[in-house]
């Protein structure tokens, strides 16, 4: 199972815990991960990519093994410790002070 | 007995306000939807607990809420969880936080940009729905305006969403450009007699009517003066805060513009100044009182520069003449010290025997006149930044 972690509004949005896990099946890409959260939680299309270009939303960022994965191609395969359930794709808000 | 409902929208989250016909005290429901943005909230006239509520966040986008039971509960009017979110051939389903423009040659003409603020083109981007209109006689067909502006329309109680076209194609769409809080369409009036009879606003494009229920539309601006633009007098580009009317006497119109309250008495082919006697015709709202439709009510603001009342006293304006002969309204408003704003959908009127009028601020005070404006009540004061107010009338 793949884990991701949702920021606070989505998880409300979603009545998903902080945790999310998923069944994808093929290569554990940013595409096939978010095909997967999407189906399970439909409320969340649009808020995370664009519903027609795919595109992440420009204040949201994908980590991956503590990495920042925001920038890659959305089908490049996951490290192995995401694509095997070892840890969370981490999915977070850009801090916005004020 | 009667009682009253009002919707509340906050940089924040929402608010439900509710109170019984005397108007004087209050529960308060909310946050709904805390730390999101709520542009609008309205309830349906032929059904009250059909509620629709645009949520909109800079990072997480746009998403459009239901409720059915007057604001209790909420949903999402789109794919159940569990269903798969593609139709057969994998093409995407409709959801209801899914507004993508009309590019097809069959509904409309396709434009793909508009004026710039450096004064090339731009493509069309969407960013939120500022307003959502309810139809009159049908829960479950309902408007929305949205950034950047275009209309549209749901018939299944915003499951799905379809741009009426024909407003962007008509061909002043590449003379549109953005005011300075983005090129919104932010207002949308049904005229209840005549429902193919639709009158919307675009901050900074102007005013515009359909009398085919969406198909088709002229700009309505002849009569507006805006010396912020190039040819003071042009067909589009005027910055129009604002438009009201009254439901018996829908073609007559009333409109706060960037600069100058206005007025037309032939559905918007004409307009003439009312601002007569205002100290300062600046503003967002304005709205009609709901058993008078000569009555009508401003929040006057000193300038496009400072965004607040004159003199930091805030004020509303009443004219019982239909424009250019008002009156200060400020019994119970502050009187000094008071620097808020008061933004284009943040004004409603209950149409309870007693005419009551509600503004909202940035200041997060909601204020409520149970006596057609003659003297004013908080009914809260410390919420966040109000972005809109509507009342809904319940028996």
């Amino acid at each position: 199972m793949i884990r991701v972690v949702l920021p606070p509004h989505l998880r409300t949005l979603s009545s998903a815990g902080s945790e999310v896990q998923l069944e994808v099946i093929g290569p554990v890409t940013q595409r096939s991960v978010l095909d997967a959260l999407e189906a399970l939680y439909p409320m969340l299309r649009g808020t995370i990519r664009d519903h027609v270009s795919l595109q992440r939303r420009p204040f949201l960022r994908f980590f991956a093994c503590a990495e920042d994965w925001s920038n890659e191609s959305m089908d490049v395969p996951y490290p192995a410790p995401i694509a095997n359930g070892e840890e969370p794709l981490l999915i977070i808000g850009a801090i916005a002070g004020g | 007995m009667s009682k009253v409902r009002v919707l509340v929208g906050t940089r924040k989250g929402a608010f439900v306000l509710t109170a019984d016909g005397t108007r004087r005290n209050w529960e308060i429901s909310g946050p709904h939807f805390a730390g999101w943005e709520i542009y609008h909230m309205k309830g349906s006239a032929i059904d009250p607990n059909r509620i629709y509520a645009s949520q909109t966040s800079g990072w997480f986008g746009q998403v459009i809420q239901r409720s059915d039971d007057g604001g209790k509960t909420w949903f999402q009017p789109g794919t159940p969880p569990g269903e798969p979110t593609a139709g057969p051939g994998g093409m995407p389903k409709g959801e209801s936080n899914k507004f993508v423009y009309d590019t097809s040659g069959e509904t409309g003409k396709p434009l793909t940009t508009h004026l710039w603020y450096d004064g090339t083109q731009h493509p069309w981007e969407f960013k939120r729905v500022w307003h959502i209109e309810p139809s009159h006689t049908d829960p479950n067909l309902v408007y929305a305006g949205v950034e950047d502006a275009a209309l549209f329309k749901s018939t299944d109680g915003g499951t799905t969403w379809h741009e009426l076209s024909g407003l962007r194609g008509h061909g002043t769409g590449p003379k549109w450009q953005p005011g300075a809080g983005g090129m919104c369409l932010h207002t949308v009036v049904i005229d209840k007699k005549n429902p193919n009879r639709i009158y919307i606003a675009i901050s900074a494009a102007g005013a515009f009517r359909t009398d085919d229920g969406g198909k088709t539309w002229k700009p309505i601006n002849r009569g507006l003066h805006s010396q912020f633009i190039p040819d003071p007098n042009a067909e589009v580009g005027h910055c129009v805060h604002h438009v009201a009317l009254h439901p018996a006497r829908p073609d007559v119109l009333f409109m706060q513009k960037h600069w100058d309250v206005m007025r037309s008495d032939n559905a918007g082919d004409q307009w003439h100044e009312v601002s007569g006697n205002l100290p300062t015709d600046f503003g967002f709202v304005i709205d009609v009182h709901a058993h008078d439709p000569e009555t009508i009510y401003v929040v006057p603001i000193k300038s496009d520069g400072e965004h607040y009342p004159l003199d930091g006293k805030l004020r509303v304006y009443r004219s019982k003449s239909g424009g250019n002969e008002w009156q200060e309204l400020s019994k119970g408003l502050p009187e000094k010290d008071c620097y808020v704003n008061v933004l284009r959908d943040a004004m409603a009127v209950d149409t309870l025997d007693s005419c009551g009028v509600y503004f909202g601020t940035t200041g997060g005070q909601v204020y409520c006149s149970s006596d057609s404006g003659d003297s004013w009540a908080p009914i809260v004061r410390d919420l966040p930044a109000v972005l809109s107010v509507e009342v809904q009338t319940l028996q």
